[in-house]
């Protein structure tokens, strides 16, 4: 019976729009996972690099990027979606849709990414550094050969993070326009109250955070095999 | 192979400067191997760093294979850098890498190496150091003394004519120690690398060291032939490392149990032999000789790098012209001897 009532109810839903706000969910996540990774990674290195101890020791350049990313982080996504239309628009094109929403989700993201890239590389023993320069490695080795393959599995599994973090951002960035799986939950659930759409859509992030999870975790228990 | 000459370095902390190195000058001759000895916050690893530059000396000349460190640019000290190899008492093996991209890093920072130079080089040094079933491992899974061959076989793949070592074997229990060390002498004697260690371990002076300079409070002491300064140390620093360290306690408790026996015709007597005089009837010159009894409380044989080595603790019965008679056939025949009591 209870089963006849989901059919029931899964029948009555309009499965074309809940697939389009699917793949733009996923078109958000990926472009925002993929551009809070290329920002966050280097961001992550400077203020490792150029803090007390760093071998690019900047006491400017790190209370400089230091704040920049505290502010970010501090600032609520959703106030950061509206104070960027400006930005976006004049980034993508647009503020409105999977599209415009890229932006401000990597804004929002890159600041708790690069942080948790400082925190891996802050688990890197010194005396590798010593071992390093001892070897002429240049700064550009050290990142390369040393630090990022170092911290991999730690990487891969803040891109987890950050990745499931950003599913709970794109339901939000629905609010305002944002499309997507939570545009939809929020037109039908919260607008016209057909609760099975919104169930429906909230039933997706949760596998779609689940997948993720495991994704992230199998990557990692393949990179800590070796 | 190395000259240092007035190194001086200080840290700021708060305010105030302590000197780490002061005025220290050290010669290293190609081929030896240097001890550099010393209790903890000595300046040891100041010093060491200052080898490769690692750290820059505030002033005085750091002098490898003819070069001043200090005055070359960036650029060259990187290449000189890669003909100064460097062994670490936590090993700073890559986690991420196998044994033999471990080893292989420093030919890879290099450039220039083709694969399969790079494997060739690779396999000699895991032979030589005694690894090469272990090349496709990972370092969480070896035993401390294996990552420390490790961390030799990568600090000799470019094939350095120094080595640097700072407490390689600290990390490590007697055992492992004393294979490691022999691994050093065979790189040293095979290899011709000059080694430069620094350890607190007397143990490790005594087993390997040709040469070995006392640091303390940033200051050399005492320096010279390990031999000498291990047989006949002048500075109450350097004894005192070396009974400590050797847990050689009865002098002192000799020292104690005969503090009150005064005018008793007791002489407490250190007697040290080397080489060929180990093998002279001294005892029983002394005692035809002399009207002295004597009895033997102590005695070991030992060696400090190959030279063999006796020591004897003697109690002579007499009175104090047979003991300047006692102390003339010994001076004669080449025994050093030391009065304890
Ligand atoms: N970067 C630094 N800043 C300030 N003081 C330092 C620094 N590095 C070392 N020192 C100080 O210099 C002194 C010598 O340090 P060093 O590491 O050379 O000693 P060490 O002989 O190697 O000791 P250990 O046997 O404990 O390794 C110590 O008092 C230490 O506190
Ligand atoms: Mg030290």
């Amino acid at each position: 019976m209870a089963l006849a009532a989901i059919n029931d109810i899964l029948g009555t839903l309009d499965w074309s729009e809940i697939n389009q706000a699917t793949l733009d969910t996923l078109f958000m996540l990926g472009f925002a996972v993929l551009f809070s990774t290329i920002i966050g990674i280097p961001v992550g290195l400077l203020l490792f690099l150029t803090n007390k101890g760093g071998i690019l020791q900047n006491r400017l350049v790190y209370s400089l990027l230091s704040f920049v990313v505290n502010v970010l982080r501090s600032i609520p996504f959703i106030i950061l979606l509206i104070v960027m239309i400006p930005t976006t628009t004049f980034l993508v094109g647009t503020s409105l849709g999977a599209k415009g929403t890229i932006p401000p989700l990597v804004v929002g993201a890159f600041p708790f990414f690069a942080r948790l890239v400082e925190n891996s590389l802050k688990e890197i023993e010194k005396g590798i550094f010593h071992m390093a320069e001892s070897c002429g490695a240049t700064t550009w080795q050290i990142i390369w050969h040393i630090l990022l393959p170092e911290i991999m599995p730690s990487l891969v599994a803040s891109i987890t993070v950050t990745a499931i973090a950003l599913v709970s951002y794109t339901a939000m960035a629905g609010a305002v326009g944002g499309g997507g799986l939570g545009d939809l939950a929020i037109r039908y659930g919260y607008q016209r109250f057909e609760t099975e759409v919104m169930i429906t859509t909230v039933v997706l992030m949760v596998i779609m955070v689940q997948v993720i999870q495991f994704l992230g975790d199998f990557l990692v228990k393949i990179i800590r095999k070796k | 192979m190395i000259k240092i000459e007035n190194l001086t370095k200080a840290y700021k902390a708060k305010g105030k400067t302590i000197k780490v190195l002061d005025d220290v000058s050290l010669e290293v001759k190609k081929g030896e191997v240097y001890g550099i000895i010393g209790r903890s916050g000595a300046g040891k690893s100041t010093l060491l760093k200052c080898l490769n530059l690692l750290e820059k000396p505030d002033t005085g000349n750091v002098i490898v294979d003819g070069i001043d460190l200090a005055k070359i640019s960036k650029k060259e000290l990187r290449l000189a850098r890669q003909q100064i190899g460097v062994i670490f008492q936590h090993f700073n093996l890559l986690s991420s890498k196998t044994i033999f991209d471990n080893v292989a890093l420093p030919l890879k920072l290099q450039g220039n190496h083709s694969k399969e130079e790079t494997k060739a080089a690779v396999d000699e040094m895991l032979k030589l150091v005694g690894l090469t079933e272990f090349a496709h491992k990972y370092p969480s899974s070896l035993s401390g003394g294996q990552k420390q061959r490790v961390g030799i076989a990568r600090a000799l793949i470019t094939k350095p004519k120094l080595l640097l070592s700072d407490e390689a074997t600290s990390a490590l229990d007697p055992q492992t120690t004393a294979s490691i060390l022999d691994l050093l002498l065979e790189i040293n004697e095979t290899l011709g690398i000059t080694i430069v260690l620094i350890t607190h371990e007397i143990e490790v002076v005594r087993k390997i060291c040709d040469k070995v300079a006392v640091i303390d409070a940033g200051k050399i002491i005492e320096e010279g032939k390990a031999f000498d300064v291990l047989m006949h140390p002048k500075e109450p620093l350097t004894r005192k490392l070396i009974i400590e360290e050797t847990s050689d306690m009865y002098l002192e408790q000799v020292r104690h149990f005969y503090k009150f026996e005064k005018n008793s015709g007791k002489h407490i007597l250190l007697l040290s032999f080397v080489g060929e005089t180990t093998y002279q009837p001294i005892l029983n010159t002394i005692a035809r000789q002399t009207d002295l009894d004597f009895s033997i409380l102590r005695g070991e044989l030992d060696r400090i790098k190959k030279m063999p080595f006796g020591q004897l603790l003697i109690e002579f019965n007499g009175d104090h012209n047979s003991l300047g008679k006692a102390c003339e056939i010994m001076q004669g025949m080449g025994v050093h001897y030391e009065i304890l009591h």
